[in-house]
């Protein structure tokens, strides 16, 4: 059983956190080293953090009349809701706070980047920034409603929405075999609201960067470093949500959680590289005509099985 | 309700209605929105203090959405190119001090006049549940119909807004494919 851990968890999840996405990032940067034929290596992997110090202590880079206070809000809330979306995911049978509504609280602070990302499009008052926030909004409108869907699918089955209590209920049968279009839904859900891959949109080259074209320095770190913990933030929840938890044989809990949690997000980061760009007016149409229904029907599975019970 | 829970309480409803208050106060659309925001993200953690964690959560939760696709619409509908001429909420300034001053004191009054119910019976274990019970048994068929008025409002309103209608798309024949749309989607219908 999932149980609440020890004050230090506090402090410890969000250095976890950080280590995944760090994680998730080298491996990117050996996937993009393969990819322009330059030695996959080490000193590959390590060329993003190269950046860190630079960003650092980078000078601001401002434009004539922007909203300072809009634009530090928005670029700060994306990388704080993705910390405070992991205080309900458990690590093995220790979560940091097991609220009884965790899946909804995860669903809010997911949604939190709709105003971050718009906030830091809007803070600089230049055009193409601007779109990029305006893009995010659209995307959203078309991911959030199959992520909504995939969760309750979830929530359903185990009828509870303590995240614990969903990781428990897996007990056999994970819910990723039998709910395979929630979990589909989710995975692409995570890449959507961490706006990278095929939703990288917002922060698209055919707009100057988008809401990362204004950035400059730790603004901009702040940002960066958002999408990638949100990617790995997304990950580890759809261990509890899909992938039974920490269940599993030999291993202790804890090191099943981080074995299934590595796979899903090498396979997060595998995708991100490999799937082209879907604009937004397109994937609205997908995510509405197709999508909707598909995992409408998918919450009817659950529900029809708990029904049955 | 412990010491906690009463300062956190009181720290949430200042800063709720802290944000009430700049709304009317400040000048850019952009930060009257958020400021919203933020007022109503404070009362969704007052209903979570007060034991209603899924209200509250869901309050936070739909509230950042609606805002954020309001500030899109309110900032395309202004007067002033991109809202970011200096405005104001303020309008008929004297007209509203005085419905909302009459109002203030309607709600007041009615706090200390009303005879309120001392507690019975004691409160759920799992307010959550209560709450589906609730909507799902005894007011199942108020939610059935809300549910469908809501979902014909938003057809309705959808329709009515847009100029294109399918003779626009598929021709007057209706046999024109693909459809002629001024954005292509994504299924090629």
């Amino acid at each position: 059983m999932v149980e609440r851990g020890p004050w230090w968890t506090v402090a410890a999840a969000p250095l976890l956190l950080a280590a995944l996405a760090a994680l998730a990032v080298a491996a990117d940067a050996l996937l993009a080293a393969r990819g322009a034929g330059r030695p996959v290596t080490l000193t590959a992997a390590a060329r993003p953090f190269l950046a860190l110090p630079r960003a650092l202590v980078a000078g601001p880079r401002r434009l004539p009349a922007p909203d300072l206070l809009l634009w530090r809000a928005g670029v700060v809330t994306v990388p704080v809701a993705a910390v405070l979306s992991t205080l309900v995911i458990p690590f093995g049978n220790t979560v940091v706070a097991d609220p009884s509504v965790g899946v909804v609280w995860f669903n809010a602070m997911e949604v939190t980047t709709w105003a971050a990302l718009w906030l830091a499009g809007w803070g600089p008052n230049a055009a193409f920034s601007l779109i990029g926030g305006y893009r995010f909004l659209a995307q959203g409108l078309a991911y959030e409603l199959p992520l909504m869907f995939a969760l309750i699918a979830a929530a359903t089955g185990a009828e509870s929405l303590r995240v614990g209590d969903i990781a428990a209920a897996q007990q056999g049968l994970w819910y990723a075999v039998w709910m395979p279009v929630a979990f589909a839904a989710h995975l692409a859900g995570v890449l959507a609201f961490s706006f990278l891959g095929p939703f990288a949109h917002p922060a698209g080259r055919d707009a100057a960067g988008g809401v990362l074209g204004e950035l400059s320095g730790p603004d901009r770190l702040l940002l960066q470093a958002g999408r990638w913990l949100w990617l790995a933030s997304g990950a580890a929840m759809a261990v509890p949500l899909f992938l039974g938890g920490g269940a599993g044989p030999g291993l202790p809990a804890w090191a099943w959680s981080l074995v299934k949690t590595l796979l899903v997000l090498a396979l997060l980061v595998v995708a991100a590289r490999r799937l082209p760009v879907v604009r937004p007016d397109r994937y609205v149409e997908l995510a509405w005509v197709v999508l909707v229904p598909l995992t409408i029907l998918q919450v009817l599975v659950p529900a029809l099985v708990v029904l049955g019970r | 309700m412990d010491t906690t829970d009463t300062v956190l309480l009181t720290v949430l409803g200042v800063l709720a209605l802290a944000g009430g208050v700049l709304v009317f106060v400040l000048d850019s659309m952009a930060r009257v929105t958020f400021a919203l925001l933020v007022s109503l993200a404070c009362s969704g953690g007052v209903v979570t203090l007060l034991g209603l964690p899924y209200l509250g959560v869901v309050t936070v939760l739909m509230m950042v959405m609606e805002m954020v696709i309001m500030a899109v619409f309110m900032i395309a509908y202004m007067m002033n190119p991109a809202g970011l001429m200096p405005m104001s909420m303020l309008h008929n300034t004297r007209g509203a001090l005085a419905v909302s001053a009459v109002l203030f004191a309607a709600l007041t009054t009615g706090i200390f006049a009303v005879p309120w119910p001392g507690r019975e019976g004691r409160p759920p274990r799992d307010s959550t549940v209560q709450l589906g019970t609730a909507l799902m048994e005894g007011q199942m068929l108020t939610m059935v119909v809300l549910g469908l008025v809501l979902l014909s409002t938003m057809v309705g309103a959808t329709v009515l807004a847009t100029q294109r209608g399918r003779y626009d798309r598929f021709g007057d024949d209706l046999d024109r494919r693909p459809a002629r749309d001024p954005v292509g989607g994504g299924v090629g219908r």
